[in-house]
């Protein structure tokens, strides 16, 4: 049972990142139909630039608060310098171009930061708390509650402010919510913007624990999308569950089959589920209109 | 955009005339090494071509196959006592087992979900072939026996580039014969509409498939000649960023283009070897490099050149 709360707990902590990368992916795509390949690096840049913003001797949460923005300008820069003008190309073009900005923000970050790897100190200690026989992190507790708070917010945001409805509209129809009025343009650069702001907030929390390089938003890019495949991207909920999900299949099949294979397991549970539910867990199957 | 029938002749001819006068300006052996390496992704891209650009269909994870046909090369002699020929031979009908087993439920989704269904399978094999250290080495790969073909040792950058050249050739003519065949016309009706293409009495699960192997099978061959000319194979032959580098070459030189996949692969193989001079910058230079020719030259390299050209003429 220890062995069970333990995994059950690593993987809760794995899963929220998850779930926050999936959500930005999910703002995104709805906002714009664009997969944003660079949204792993959103999690380094919030992480990275926070550690060495607090090397150079700002205090800790301002230099949080900084690195966030930072990235924030970096996802609107990255929608009105490479996606904007790219409007109208086909899918795999706005893959490649989304690809193409995540080296090359990997590459500035290898320059501007270094190759090595960087930690924070955890907000509340590093003494684990015991729990029917597990230990869990403080920092874990953290990452979870700072999720979930994200996603309230998030949320209320879409659901209860004007400019909320006006996201919805243009992820239901970019040309009749244009065509009543709203700036589609701004709305998508909104969107942008948020989906860098989780994902910094993302990399910031979770560095305490599995430390950060310029080179770790490859691997949570794709699963997070992954996990946004796996709830029906599109979805909210889905990537939220799908990130949740994802995060703890990992974990008990590094716990109870193999750690070799943890990464392996995501993937290939993604294939099957793939296979059987293509629309994933809570997207709505598309009818084809010929 | 496509090359049409009547030029295809005119095309590989030139192309041979080049790749022959390419040599008279190489100033070293190390140029040679290049030009191997840029008609060996070739061969790659033009497979990945025939599924992207024909076909419809988008592969985030046709490294996988490079993965096999490179470490076929150095599993066969080294724990198997296969031959390299044959050992060639195995991984490409390896690949195309693989691919034909996947490719029915993969080639079932659409868009996003076959990106990552593709993608998904690609991490799987490189993943296997990092972790199953015994047969692969693990991370730090494996040596590749060098190719002897009737006692005749293949060796040097200079036999290599010959070699690729050739082999390069023959690939880009079976590509042009698998676009004339009845399933390449049935794959072009496929990209323009799968619908329409059903209707009209296309089997368009059979006709993907046929593709998807095809094109695996492309893959697994430039594998092995990138483990035999390397002399070394490593797990990153097969990863992410190995299958993003093909499909870039192949939307870089433009889709559907066999011309366009030789340019992408000669971009996409030469810029880094120039970058190395940047250090540092390398991979900053490449990511600007890929967005603006995506943003700027939106159809691919040959096609929005051959665009501009035919433009000006009119």
């Amino acid at each position: 049972m220890a062995e069970f709360l333990q995994f059950f707990f690593s993987g809760l902590t794995v899963g929220a990142v998850y779930a926050l990368v999936a959500l930005g992916f999910t703002l995104i795509y709805n906002a714009s139909d664009v997969i944003n390949f660079a949204q792993g690096e959103f999690v380094m840049l919030g992480g990275l630039s926070t550690v060495f913003l607090a090397m150079a001797g700002i205090p800790l949460p301002l230099a949080a608060l900084l690195a966030v923005l930072l990235t924030i300008a970096v996802g609107i820069a990255l929608y009105y310098l490479a996606i904007e003008p790219a409007r109208g190309a086909s899918a795999v073009s706005l893959i490649m171009i989304t690809i193409g900005a995540s080296i090359f923000l990997r590459g500035t970050a290898q320059v501007v930061f270094d190759k090595r790897f960087h930690s924070l100190p955890p907000l509340f200690g590093s003494d684990p708390i015991r729990w029917g026989g597990a230990a869990i992190l403080p920092q874990s507790l953290v990452v979870l509650a700072g999720a979930a708070i994200i996603v309230v917010l998030l949320w209320l945001f879409i659901d209860r402010t004007l400019l909320g409805k006006a996201v919805i509209a243009t992820a239901a129809n970019r040309l009749a919510a244009w065509l009543v009025g709203i700036n589609t343009r701004q709305i998508v650069g909104l969107s942008f913007a948020v989906s860098a702001g989780i994902g910094a907030i993302a990399g910031i929390l979770v560095t305490p624990i599995t430390l950060t390089s310029y080179d770790v938003g490859t691997l949570l890019a794709l699963k997070g999308f992954a996990a946004a495949m796996l709830g029906g991207i599109g979805s909210a909920l889905g990537a939220v569950v799908g990130g949740l999900v994802l995060g703890m299949l990992e974990a008990f099949s590094a716990g109870y089959v193999s750690s070799k294979y943890k990464d392996a397991v995501a993937f290939l549970i993604i294939l099957i589920v793939l296979f059987a539910i293509p629309n994933g867990l809570f997207g709505r199957g598309k009818v084809e209109r010929v | 955009m496509r090359e049409p029938a009547s030029h295809r002749l005119a095309l590989l001819g030139a192309l041979a005339v080049v790749i022959v006068l390419m040599p008279l300006i190489f100033p070293s052996a190390y140029y040679y090494r290049v030009g191997a390496l840029v008609f060996i992704f070739a061969l790659a891209a033009v497979g990945l071509n025939l599924l992207m650009g024909f076909a419809g269909q988008v592969s985030l994870g046709h490294a996988g196959f490079l993965g096999i046909g490179g470490y076929a090369m150095a599993i066969g002699p080294v724990h198997l006592g296969v031959p390299p020929w044959a050992s060639l031979l195995a991984g490409a009908v390896i690949s195309a087992v693989v691919a034909f087993i996947v490719g029915r439920p993969i080639l079932r989704l659409k868009g996003h979900y076959l990106a990552v269904a593709t993608l998904g399978l690609g991490v799987l094999i490189a993943i296997v072939l990092t972790n199953e250290a015994s047969w692969t080495g693990g991370p730090d790969g494996m040596s590749v026996p060098r190719l002897v073909l009737f006692d005749w040792a293949v060796r040097g950058s200079q036999q290599w580039y010959w070699i690729s050249a050739a082999t390069f050739l023959v690939g880009a003519i079976l590509a042009f014969n698998v676009i004339d065949s009845p399933t390449g016309r049935a794959l072009r009706a496929i990209h323009d509409s799968e619908v329409a293409a059903s209707v009209l009495g296309v089997d368009v699960a059979r006709g993907k498939l046929a593709i998807f192997v095809i094109s695996a099978v492309y893959a697994s061959v430039a594998g092995s000649y990138l483990a035999l000319i390397n002399g070394h194979v490593t797990p990153d032959i097969a990863g992410f960023l190995r299958s993003i580098e093909l499909a870039a070459m192949v939307v870089l030189g433009g889709m559907g283009s066999i011309l366009g996949s030789l340019v992408g692969a000669a971009v996409l193989v030469v810029l880094p070897q120039t970058l190395t001079i940047l250090h540092d910058y390398e991979h900053l230079v490449l990511g600007l490099i890929l967005m603006g020719v995506m943003i700027f030259l939106r159809q691919g390299i040959v096609p929005s050149l051959a665009a501009a050209v035919s433009g000006r003429q009119t």
